[in-house]
Protein backbone atom coordinates (compact mmCIF):
# COMPACT_ATOMS: atom_id res chain seq x y z
CA UNK A 1 0.00 0.00 0.00
CA UNK A 2 1.05 3.40 -0.25
CA UNK A 3 0.72 6.72 1.85
CA UNK A 4 0.53 10.29 1.62
CA UNK A 5 2.67 12.37 4.18
CA UNK A 6 2.16 16.26 3.74
CA UNK A 7 4.69 18.02 6.07
CA UNK A 8 3.64 22.27 6.12
CA UNK A 9 5.69 24.70 8.70
CA UNK A 10 8.10 27.12 9.10
CA UNK A 11 11.50 26.26 6.82
CA UNK A 12 13.86 24.82 9.08
CA UNK A 13 17.33 23.10 8.44
CA UNK A 14 16.79 18.92 8.27
CA UNK A 15 12.75 18.76 7.86
CA UNK A 16 13.23 16.29 5.06
CA UNK A 17 15.88 14.45 6.92
CA UNK A 18 13.48 14.09 9.97
CA UNK A 19 10.65 12.61 8.01
CA UNK A 20 12.59 10.32 5.62
CA UNK A 21 14.37 8.66 8.89
CA UNK A 22 11.00 7.77 10.13
CA UNK A 23 10.03 6.14 7.27
CA UNK A 24 13.28 4.35 7.10
CA UNK A 25 12.90 3.30 10.62
CA UNK A 26 9.55 2.20 9.64
CA UNK A 27 10.52 0.24 6.29
CA UNK A 28 8.26 2.78 4.47
CA UNK A 29 10.30 3.10 1.00
CA UNK A 30 10.09 7.05 -0.81
CA UNK A 31 8.71 6.29 -3.98
CA UNK A 32 8.30 10.55 -4.84
CA UNK A 33 8.48 13.95 -3.22
CA UNK A 34 7.35 16.87 -3.94
CA UNK A 35 8.65 20.21 -2.25
CA UNK A 36 8.26 23.80 -2.19
CA UNK A 37 9.25 26.59 0.04
CA UNK A 38 6.98 30.01 -0.35
CA UNK A 39 8.89 32.43 1.35
CA UNK A 40 9.64 30.95 4.32
CA UNK A 41 6.97 28.18 4.57
CA UNK A 42 7.85 24.86 3.47
CA UNK A 43 5.66 22.47 2.20
CA UNK A 44 6.32 18.68 1.72
CA UNK A 45 4.22 16.10 -0.23
CA UNK A 46 5.62 12.72 0.00
CA UNK A 47 4.43 9.53 -1.83
CA UNK A 48 5.89 6.12 0.31
CA UNK A 49 5.15 2.47 0.10
CA UNK A 50 4.92 -0.11 2.42
CA UNK A 51 4.38 -3.31 3.04
CA UNK A 52 1.22 -3.67 5.46
CA UNK A 53 2.11 -6.47 6.82
CA UNK A 54 5.15 -5.16 8.07
CA UNK A 55 4.15 -1.84 8.83
CA UNK A 56 0.93 -0.77 11.14
CA UNK A 57 0.32 2.68 9.49
CA UNK A 58 -1.58 4.04 13.03
CA UNK A 59 1.66 3.91 14.78
CA UNK A 60 3.90 5.62 11.72
CA UNK A 61 1.11 8.46 11.71
CA UNK A 62 1.40 9.17 15.63
CA UNK A 63 5.37 9.14 15.71
CA UNK A 64 5.15 11.66 12.61
CA UNK A 65 2.55 13.60 14.18
CA UNK A 66 4.66 13.72 17.76
CA UNK A 67 7.73 14.76 15.71
CA UNK A 68 5.77 17.13 13.75
CA UNK A 69 4.36 18.94 17.56
CA UNK A 70 7.95 19.05 18.45
CA UNK A 71 9.23 20.86 15.27
CA UNK A 72 5.81 23.04 14.93
CA UNK A 73 5.29 21.28 11.47
CA UNK A 74 2.03 20.04 10.71
CA UNK A 75 2.10 16.54 9.28
CA UNK A 76 -0.82 14.06 8.30
CA UNK A 77 -0.19 10.53 7.37
CA UNK A 78 -3.04 9.58 5.07
CA UNK A 79 -3.97 6.30 2.69
CA UNK A 80 -3.13 6.81 -0.93
CA UNK A 81 -6.44 5.48 -1.76
CA UNK A 82 -8.60 8.48 -0.83
CA UNK A 83 -7.01 10.77 -3.00
CA UNK A 84 -7.25 8.36 -5.92
CA UNK A 85 -11.05 8.02 -5.10
CA UNK A 86 -11.80 11.72 -4.53
CA UNK A 87 -9.76 13.22 -7.44
CA UNK A 88 -9.71 10.51 -10.42
CA UNK A 89 -12.54 9.08 -11.83
CA UNK B 1 2.26 11.36 -8.94
CA UNK B 2 -0.94 13.18 -7.16
CA UNK B 3 -1.78 16.46 -7.81
CA UNK B 4 -0.11 18.46 -4.59
CA UNK B 5 -3.43 21.03 -4.70
CA UNK B 6 -5.61 18.06 -4.88
CA UNK B 7 -3.66 15.96 -1.91
CA UNK B 8 -4.28 19.64 0.20
CA UNK B 9 -7.47 20.45 -0.26
CA UNK B 10 -8.44 16.79 0.79
CA UNK B 11 -6.76 17.32 3.97
CA UNK B 12 -8.15 20.98 4.39
CA UNK B 13 -11.44 18.96 4.20
CA UNK B 14 -11.13 17.06 6.89
CA UNK B 15 -9.06 19.14 9.47
CA UNK B 16 -11.01 22.52 8.96
CA UNK B 17 -14.25 21.88 7.22
CA UNK B 18 -15.34 18.66 9.39
CA UNK B 19 -15.51 16.58 6.55
CA UNK B 20 -16.58 12.93 8.04
CA UNK B 21 -18.41 9.94 8.15
CA UNK B 22 -21.17 10.08 10.03
CA UNK B 23 -21.92 6.87 10.15
CA UNK B 24 -21.67 3.28 8.53
CA UNK B 25 -25.16 1.64 9.58
CA UNK B 26 -25.22 -2.19 9.13
CA UNK B 27 -28.73 -3.75 8.14
CA UNK B 28 -29.74 -7.19 9.93
CA UNK B 29 -33.05 -9.05 8.74
CA UNK B 30 -34.71 -10.43 11.90
CA UNK B 31 -36.96 -12.02 9.72
CA UNK B 32 -35.58 -15.54 10.75
CA UNK B 33 -35.95 -14.18 14.32
CA UNK B 34 -39.69 -14.84 14.90
CA UNK B 35 -40.69 -16.89 17.26
CA UNK B 36 -44.07 -17.31 19.11
CA UNK B 37 -42.57 -16.89 22.32
CA UNK B 38 -41.73 -13.93 22.88
CA UNK B 39 -38.51 -14.89 24.95
CA UNK B 40 -37.24 -16.80 22.80
CA UNK B 41 -37.78 -14.26 20.22
CA UNK B 42 -35.81 -11.94 22.06
CA UNK B 43 -33.17 -14.35 22.96
CA UNK B 44 -32.77 -15.14 18.96
CA UNK B 45 -32.58 -11.27 18.10
CA UNK B 46 -29.80 -10.60 20.63
CA UNK B 47 -27.72 -13.74 19.40
CA UNK B 48 -28.43 -12.42 15.48
CA UNK B 49 -27.52 -8.90 16.00
CA UNK B 50 -24.38 -9.91 18.18
CA UNK B 51 -23.27 -12.58 15.76
CA UNK B 52 -23.41 -10.11 12.55
CA UNK B 53 -22.56 -6.63 14.29
CA UNK B 54 -19.82 -7.80 17.00
CA UNK B 55 -16.71 -6.81 14.77
CA UNK B 56 -18.71 -3.47 13.32
CA UNK B 57 -17.11 -0.76 15.58
CA UNK B 58 -13.91 -2.63 15.43
CA UNK B 59 -13.67 -2.72 11.77
CA UNK B 60 -15.06 0.85 11.86
CA UNK B 61 -12.04 2.27 13.73
CA UNK B 62 -9.61 0.16 11.83
CA UNK B 63 -10.84 2.12 8.51
CA UNK B 64 -10.73 5.04 10.55
CA UNK B 65 -7.31 5.02 11.42
CA UNK B 66 -6.08 3.38 8.26
CA UNK B 67 -7.35 5.73 5.96
CA UNK B 68 -7.31 8.79 8.25
CA UNK B 69 -11.35 9.52 7.38
CA UNK B 70 -13.13 10.32 11.40
CA UNK B 71 -16.13 7.88 11.30
CA UNK B 72 -18.93 9.38 13.59
CA UNK B 73 -21.05 6.89 14.26
CA UNK B 74 -21.41 2.98 14.08
CA UNK B 75 -24.87 2.04 14.30
CA UNK B 76 -27.30 -1.06 13.18
CA UNK B 77 -30.58 -1.39 11.76
CA UNK B 78 -33.07 -4.17 12.23
CA UNK B 79 -36.09 -5.64 9.98
CA UNK B 80 -39.44 -3.29 11.84
CA UNK B 81 -39.98 -5.00 15.15
CA UNK B 82 -43.78 -5.07 14.57
CA UNK B 83 -43.10 -7.78 12.20
CA UNK B 84 -41.47 -9.49 14.67
CA UNK B 85 -43.16 -9.41 17.39
CA UNK B 86 -46.46 -10.05 15.89
CA UNK B 87 -46.82 -13.42 16.33
CA UNK B 88 -45.26 -13.34 19.75
CA UNK B 89 -47.71 -12.18 22.03
CA UNK B 90 -46.36 -10.22 25.17
CA UNK B 91 -45.13 -7.14 25.69
CA UNK B 92 -43.09 -5.48 22.89
CA UNK B 93 -41.03 -3.47 25.31
CA UNK B 94 -39.20 -7.07 25.82
CA UNK B 95 -37.73 -6.55 21.94
CA UNK B 96 -36.32 -2.91 22.61
CA UNK B 97 -34.54 -4.25 25.95
CA UNK B 98 -33.21 -6.85 23.53
CA UNK B 99 -32.27 -4.43 20.94
CA UNK B 100 -30.71 -2.18 23.94
CA UNK B 101 -28.50 -5.18 24.93
CA UNK B 102 -27.22 -5.93 21.74
CA UNK B 103 -26.23 -2.39 21.11
CA UNK B 104 -24.58 -1.75 24.10
CA UNK B 105 -22.77 -5.76 23.94
CA UNK B 106 -21.50 -3.94 20.08
CA UNK B 107 -20.70 -0.64 21.18
CA UNK B 108 -22.90 0.92 18.37
CA UNK B 109 -24.10 4.56 18.86
CA UNK B 110 -27.46 3.48 18.23
CA UNK B 111 -29.74 0.94 16.54
CA UNK B 112 -32.97 1.41 15.25
CA UNK B 113 -36.18 -0.44 13.95
CA UNK B 114 -38.37 -0.31 16.60
CA UNK B 115 -41.02 0.41 13.93
CA UNK B 116 -44.03 -0.04 12.40
CA UNK B 117 -45.69 0.47 9.08
CA UNK B 118 -48.86 1.31 9.23
CA UNK B 119 -49.58 3.48 6.01
CA UNK B 120 -53.20 1.29 4.99
CA UNK B 121 -54.06 0.18 8.69
CA UNK B 122 -53.04 -1.52 11.30
CA UNK B 123 -52.03 -4.99 11.49
CA UNK B 124 -51.50 -7.55 14.43
CA UNK B 125 -48.77 -5.83 16.45
CA UNK B 126 -48.83 -2.84 15.08
CA UNK B 127 -50.77 -1.02 17.21
CA UNK B 128 -49.72 -2.85 20.38
CA UNK B 129 -45.70 -1.82 19.51
CA UNK B 130 -46.67 1.78 18.74
CA UNK B 131 -47.96 2.33 22.23
CA UNK B 132 -45.22 0.78 23.84
CA UNK B 133 -42.99 3.11 22.24
CA UNK B 134 -42.93 5.78 25.10
CA UNK B 135 -42.07 3.07 27.04
CA UNK B 136 -39.48 1.52 25.61
CA UNK B 137 -37.84 5.01 24.66
CA UNK B 138 -38.17 5.48 28.29
CA UNK B 139 -36.47 1.96 29.52
CA UNK B 140 -33.53 2.20 26.84
CA UNK B 141 -30.84 4.87 25.42
CA UNK B 142 -29.57 3.54 22.08
CA UNK B 143 -33.10 2.14 20.35
CA UNK B 144 -34.75 4.52 17.90
CA UNK B 145 -38.40 4.49 16.86
CA UNK B 146 -40.29 5.07 13.88
CA UNK B 147 -43.52 4.80 12.54
CA UNK B 148 -44.59 4.94 8.58
CA UNK B 149 -48.18 6.57 8.19
CA UNK B 150 -48.17 7.61 4.58
CA UNK B 151 -46.95 6.65 1.25
CA UNK B 152 -47.54 7.80 -2.04
CA UNK B 153 -49.16 4.67 -3.01
CA UNK B 154 -51.63 3.94 -0.18
CA UNK B 155 -52.14 7.73 0.67
CA UNK B 156 -52.75 8.68 4.60
CA UNK B 157 -53.71 6.95 7.33
CA UNK B 158 -55.60 9.41 9.55
CA UNK B 159 -56.01 7.20 12.47
CA UNK B 160 -52.36 6.64 12.84
CA UNK B 161 -51.61 10.80 12.53
CA UNK B 162 -53.93 10.89 15.46
CA UNK B 163 -52.16 8.38 17.33
CA UNK B 164 -48.87 9.35 17.15
CA UNK B 165 -49.65 12.87 18.17
CA UNK B 166 -50.61 11.26 21.43
CA UNK B 167 -47.37 8.93 21.44
CA UNK B 168 -45.13 11.39 20.71
CA UNK B 169 -46.40 13.65 23.82
CA UNK B 170 -46.31 10.88 26.06
CA UNK B 171 -42.97 10.01 24.74
CA UNK B 172 -41.55 13.38 25.89
CA UNK B 173 -43.29 13.31 28.82
CA UNK B 174 -41.87 9.99 29.83
CA UNK B 175 -38.61 11.44 29.41
CA UNK B 176 -38.90 14.56 30.95
CA UNK B 177 -36.41 14.34 33.57
CA UNK B 178 -33.90 14.00 30.78
CA UNK B 179 -34.67 16.71 28.08
CA UNK B 180 -37.43 15.02 26.73
CA UNK B 181 -34.79 13.07 24.46
CA UNK B 182 -37.05 10.13 23.85
CA UNK B 183 -39.21 12.47 21.80
CA UNK B 184 -35.95 13.14 19.71
CA UNK B 185 -35.52 9.52 18.75
CA UNK B 186 -38.92 9.05 17.47
CA UNK B 187 -39.12 10.07 13.21
CA UNK B 188 -43.16 9.28 11.65
CA UNK B 189 -42.74 8.69 8.00
CA UNK B 190 -44.65 9.41 4.83
CA UNK B 191 -42.46 7.52 1.93
CA UNK B 192 -40.09 5.41 4.15
CA UNK B 193 -36.47 4.38 2.71
CA UNK B 194 -35.95 1.04 3.32
CA UNK B 195 -32.38 1.81 3.53
CA UNK B 196 -31.43 4.42 5.34
CA UNK B 197 -28.35 4.36 7.22
CA UNK B 198 -29.43 7.66 9.47
CA UNK B 199 -31.11 7.59 12.56
CA UNK B 200 -33.60 7.81 14.20
CA UNK B 201 -35.72 6.66 11.30
CA UNK B 202 -33.54 3.80 9.93
CA UNK B 203 -35.04 0.68 10.20
CA UNK B 204 -34.22 -2.66 7.63
CA UNK B 205 -36.56 -3.27 5.14
CA UNK B 206 -38.06 -6.80 4.27
CA UNK B 207 -37.20 -6.54 0.43
CA UNK B 208 -33.14 -6.07 1.72
CA UNK B 209 -30.62 -8.95 2.14
CA UNK B 210 -30.29 -10.68 5.31
CA UNK B 211 -27.50 -8.44 6.22
CA UNK B 212 -25.94 -5.06 4.60
CA UNK B 213 -23.43 -2.32 5.10
CA UNK B 214 -25.06 1.09 4.11
CA UNK B 215 -22.72 4.33 4.68
CA UNK B 216 -23.74 8.28 5.44
CA UNK B 217 -21.75 10.73 4.51
CA UNK B 218 -21.65 14.28 6.36
CA UNK B 219 -19.90 17.58 4.22
CA UNK B 220 -22.10 20.73 4.81
CA UNK B 221 -18.47 22.46 5.90
CA UNK B 222 -16.52 21.30 3.08
CA UNK B 223 -19.40 22.58 0.13
CA UNK B 224 -19.61 26.10 2.27
CA UNK B 225 -15.97 26.26 2.18
CA UNK B 226 -16.28 25.55 -1.72
CA UNK B 227 -18.73 28.34 -2.10
CA UNK B 228 -16.61 30.80 0.33
CA UNK B 229 -13.77 30.78 -2.69
CA UNK B 230 -16.47 31.91 -5.32
CA UNK B 231 -18.00 35.12 -4.39
CA UNK B 232 -19.06 36.45 -7.19
CA UNK B 233 -20.07 33.64 -9.24
CA UNK B 234 -23.45 33.05 -11.29
CA UNK B 235 -26.23 30.80 -9.14
CA UNK B 236 -25.62 28.57 -12.03
CA UNK B 237 -21.48 28.59 -11.25
CA UNK B 238 -22.70 27.88 -7.62
CA UNK B 239 -24.42 24.46 -8.78
CA UNK B 240 -21.78 23.43 -10.42
CA UNK B 241 -19.61 24.26 -7.51
CA UNK B 242 -22.22 22.36 -4.99
CA UNK B 243 -22.07 19.37 -7.44
CA UNK B 244 -18.24 18.76 -7.65
CA UNK B 245 -17.80 18.95 -4.06
CA UNK B 246 -20.51 16.78 -3.65
CA UNK B 247 -18.67 14.35 -5.41
CA UNK B 248 -15.63 14.50 -3.66
CA UNK B 249 -17.30 13.83 -0.76
CA UNK B 250 -19.84 10.83 -2.03
CA UNK B 251 -16.93 8.90 -3.29
CA UNK B 252 -14.88 8.82 0.21
CA UNK B 253 -18.60 7.30 1.30
CA UNK B 254 -18.27 4.51 -1.32
CA UNK B 255 -14.30 3.87 -0.60
CA UNK B 256 -15.34 3.53 3.33
CA UNK B 257 -18.16 1.28 2.35
CA UNK B 258 -16.58 -0.59 0.24
CA UNK B 259 -13.78 -1.27 2.79
CA UNK B 260 -16.54 -1.99 5.33
CA UNK B 261 -17.96 -4.27 3.13
CA UNK B 262 -15.21 -6.01 2.49
CA UNK B 263 -14.04 -6.58 5.59
CA UNK B 264 -17.24 -7.37 7.37
CA UNK B 265 -17.86 -9.70 4.88
CA UNK B 266 -21.23 -8.79 3.91
CA UNK B 267 -22.57 -6.77 1.02
CA UNK B 268 -21.96 -2.84 0.70
CA UNK B 269 -25.47 -1.63 0.24
CA UNK B 270 -25.71 2.00 -0.70
CA UNK B 271 -24.23 5.31 0.20
CA UNK B 272 -27.01 8.36 1.44
CA UNK B 273 -26.12 11.38 -0.47
CA UNK B 274 -27.06 13.59 2.30
CA UNK B 275 -25.47 16.74 3.89
CA UNK B 276 -26.28 15.85 7.21
CA UNK B 277 -25.26 19.04 9.24
CA UNK B 278 -23.83 19.07 13.55
CA UNK B 279 -24.10 21.66 16.12
CA UNK B 280 -20.31 22.46 15.94
CA UNK B 281 -19.43 25.78 13.99
CA UNK B 282 -18.68 25.13 10.95
CA UNK B 283 -20.81 22.26 9.46
CA UNK B 284 -24.02 24.02 8.83
CA UNK B 285 -26.57 23.39 5.87
CA UNK B 286 -28.46 26.75 7.25
CA UNK B 287 -24.35 28.59 7.06
CA UNK B 288 -24.56 27.12 3.05
CA UNK B 289 -27.83 28.77 2.32
CA UNK B 290 -26.01 32.06 4.20
CA UNK B 291 -22.64 32.24 1.91
CA UNK B 292 -25.15 31.81 -1.22
CA UNK B 293 -26.58 35.24 -0.04
CA UNK B 294 -29.17 34.88 2.16
CA UNK B 295 -29.09 37.60 5.22
CA UNK B 296 -30.14 34.59 7.50
CA UNK B 297 -31.49 31.29 6.84
CA UNK B 298 -35.85 31.22 6.66
CA UNK B 299 -36.04 34.66 4.92
CA UNK B 300 -37.32 34.78 1.29
CA UNK B 301 -35.53 32.92 -1.09
CA UNK B 302 -34.81 30.16 1.39
CA UNK B 303 -36.60 27.86 -0.32
CA UNK B 304 -35.71 28.27 -4.13
CA UNK B 305 -31.15 28.26 -2.94
CA UNK B 306 -32.26 24.58 -0.96
CA UNK B 307 -34.12 23.83 -3.64
CA UNK B 308 -31.06 24.47 -5.59
CA UNK B 309 -28.15 22.90 -3.46
CA UNK B 310 -30.28 19.72 -2.39
CA UNK B 311 -30.70 18.77 -6.32
CA UNK B 312 -26.89 19.90 -6.78
CA UNK B 313 -25.78 17.49 -4.01
CA UNK B 314 -27.99 14.55 -5.50
CA UNK B 315 -26.21 15.37 -9.47
CA UNK B 316 -22.62 15.19 -7.93
CA UNK B 317 -23.60 12.58 -5.72
CA UNK B 318 -25.22 10.13 -8.05
CA UNK B 319 -21.84 9.88 -10.50
CA UNK B 320 -20.02 9.22 -7.45
CA UNK B 321 -21.42 6.14 -6.39
CA UNK B 322 -22.27 2.56 -7.81
CA UNK B 323 -25.48 2.46 -5.31
CA UNK B 324 -27.02 5.32 -4.06
CA UNK B 325 -30.58 5.21 -1.48
CA UNK B 326 -31.56 6.17 1.98
CA UNK B 327 -33.03 10.03 1.99
CA UNK B 328 -30.05 11.40 -0.04
CA UNK B 329 -30.40 15.56 -0.07
CA UNK B 330 -29.93 17.96 2.31
CA UNK B 331 -31.18 17.57 5.92
CA UNK B 332 -32.50 20.68 7.53
CA UNK B 333 -32.81 19.09 11.49
CA UNK B 334 -33.36 22.86 13.22
CA UNK B 335 -31.65 21.90 17.03
CA UNK B 336 -28.45 19.59 15.00
CA UNK B 337 -27.54 22.63 12.40
CA UNK B 338 -25.95 26.41 14.41
CA UNK B 339 -27.04 28.27 11.72
CA UNK B 340 -30.81 26.90 12.45
CA UNK B 341 -30.64 27.55 15.60
CA UNK B 342 -29.58 30.69 14.99
CA UNK B 343 -32.14 31.57 12.34
CA UNK B 344 -35.00 30.13 15.12
CA UNK B 345 -33.55 32.31 18.17
CA UNK B 346 -33.75 35.73 15.90
CA UNK B 347 -37.21 34.70 14.57
CA UNK B 348 -36.23 34.39 11.10
CA UNK B 349 -36.77 30.64 10.87
CA UNK B 350 -40.77 30.02 11.41
CA UNK B 351 -42.71 26.49 11.53
CA UNK B 352 -44.12 27.54 8.41
CA UNK B 353 -41.29 28.05 6.58
CA UNK B 354 -39.44 25.06 7.50
CA UNK B 355 -43.10 23.37 6.27
CA UNK B 356 -42.16 24.99 2.88
CA UNK B 357 -38.21 23.71 2.74
CA UNK B 358 -39.08 20.13 2.97
CA UNK B 359 -40.85 20.01 -0.11
CA UNK B 360 -37.66 20.66 -1.80
CA UNK B 361 -35.21 19.10 0.53
CA UNK B 362 -34.77 15.53 1.91
CA UNK B 363 -36.84 14.91 5.34
CA UNK B 364 -39.06 17.24 6.54
CA UNK B 365 -39.66 18.72 9.41
CA UNK B 366 -36.59 17.19 12.18
CA UNK B 367 -35.26 18.17 15.26
CA UNK B 368 -37.80 21.21 15.70
CA UNK B 369 -38.63 22.03 19.46
CA UNK B 370 -42.27 22.81 20.73
CA UNK B 371 -44.22 24.61 23.28
CA UNK B 372 -44.77 21.79 26.18
CA UNK B 373 -48.72 22.60 25.75
CA UNK B 374 -48.80 21.57 22.55
CA UNK B 375 -52.23 19.50 22.27
CA UNK B 376 -51.74 16.03 20.80
CA UNK B 377 -54.11 16.91 18.30
CA UNK B 378 -52.16 19.96 16.64
CA UNK B 379 -49.15 17.34 16.55
CA UNK B 380 -51.66 14.92 14.77
CA UNK B 381 -52.15 17.72 12.10
CA UNK B 382 -48.35 18.40 11.90
CA UNK B 383 -47.80 15.07 10.73
CA UNK B 384 -50.48 15.14 8.61
CA UNK B 385 -49.49 18.53 6.82
CA UNK B 386 -45.83 17.46 6.41
CA UNK B 387 -47.23 13.37 5.27
CA UNK B 388 -49.23 14.98 2.54
CA UNK B 389 -45.95 16.83 1.30
CA UNK B 390 -44.59 13.55 1.22
CA UNK B 391 -47.34 11.95 -0.46
CA UNK B 392 -47.81 14.48 -3.35
CA UNK B 393 -44.67 15.05 -4.37
CA UNK B 394 -43.36 10.94 -4.02
CA UNK B 395 -40.75 11.85 -1.53
CA UNK B 396 -39.92 10.78 1.67
CA UNK B 397 -40.91 13.15 4.37
CA UNK B 398 -40.66 12.68 8.18
CA UNK B 399 -41.60 14.74 11.50
CA UNK B 400 -39.15 14.68 14.52
CA UNK B 401 -40.91 17.03 17.15
CA UNK B 402 -40.03 17.56 20.33
CA UNK B 403 -42.87 18.70 23.00
CA UNK B 404 -40.58 20.54 25.72
CA UNK B 405 -42.85 19.28 28.90
CA UNK B 406 -42.86 22.26 31.20
CA UNK B 407 -41.27 24.71 29.39
CA UNK B 408 -42.96 28.04 26.55
CA UNK B 409 -41.84 29.49 23.94
CA UNK B 410 -38.87 31.68 24.29
CA UNK B 411 -37.37 29.49 26.52
CA UNK B 412 -34.42 26.29 24.76
CA UNK B 413 -33.75 22.88 25.19
CA UNK B 414 -30.61 20.85 25.62
CA UNK B 415 -30.18 17.07 24.30
CA UNK B 416 -26.34 17.19 24.45
CA UNK B 417 -23.73 15.49 21.70
CA UNK B 418 -25.11 15.23 17.81
CA UNK B 419 -28.63 15.87 18.74
CA UNK B 420 -27.92 19.87 19.75
CA UNK B 421 -29.90 22.44 21.50
CA UNK B 422 -32.45 24.88 20.19
CA UNK B 423 -35.39 27.18 20.80
CA UNK B 424 -39.01 26.52 21.39
CA UNK B 425 -40.65 27.52 18.39
CA UNK B 426 -43.77 28.91 17.50
CA UNK B 427 -46.80 26.87 16.67
CA UNK B 428 -50.50 27.70 15.96
CA UNK B 429 -52.61 27.25 18.42
CA UNK B 430 -56.23 27.16 16.50
CA UNK B 431 -57.70 23.87 16.54
CA UNK B 432 -57.68 20.89 14.19
CA UNK B 433 -59.13 18.74 16.43
CA UNK B 434 -62.67 17.81 14.29
CA UNK B 435 -60.39 17.04 11.53
CA UNK B 436 -58.01 14.58 12.99
CA UNK B 437 -60.97 12.86 14.79
CA UNK B 438 -62.91 12.15 11.52
CA UNK B 439 -60.20 9.20 11.40
CA UNK B 440 -59.91 6.90 8.18
CA UNK B 441 -57.82 7.22 5.49
CA UNK B 442 -56.86 10.28 2.84
CA UNK B 443 -56.93 8.48 -0.64
CA UNK B 444 -54.01 8.05 -2.35
CA UNK B 445 -53.33 11.09 -5.24
CA UNK B 446 -53.21 10.56 -8.53
CA UNK B 447 -49.67 10.24 -8.51
CA UNK B 448 -49.89 6.99 -7.24
CA UNK B 449 -51.54 5.89 -10.74
CA UNK B 450 -48.65 5.38 -12.38
CA UNK B 451 -48.91 1.64 -13.80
Amino acid sequence: MKAVITVIGKDTVGILAKVSTICARFQANVVDVNQTVMQDLFAMVMLVEMDKHNTDLSVLRSELEAMGAENALQIHVMHEDIFNSMHRI
Amino acid sequence: MLNTNDILETIQMIQDENLDIRTITMGISLLDCIDSDIDKACEKVYQKIVSKAKNLVKVGEEIEREYGIPIINKRISVTPIAIVSATSKGDPVKFALALERAATDCGVNFIGGYSALVQKGFSAGDEELIRSIPRALRVTEHVCASVNVGSTKTGINLDACKLMGQIIRETSEQTEDRSCIGAAKLVVFCNAPEDNPFMAGAFHGVGEPDCIINVGVSGPGVVRAALAKAPNASISEVADIIKKTAFKITRMGQLVGTQAGKRLKVPFGIVDLSLAPTPAVGDSVAHILEEIGLEKCGTHGTTATLAMLNDAVKKGGVMASSRVGGLSGAFIPVTEDAGMIDAARCGSLSLEKLEAMTAVCSVGLDMIVVPGDTPADTLAAIIADEAAIGMVNSKTTAVRLIPAIGLNEGEELDFGGLLGYGPIMKINYHSPSKFINRGGQIPAPMQSLKN
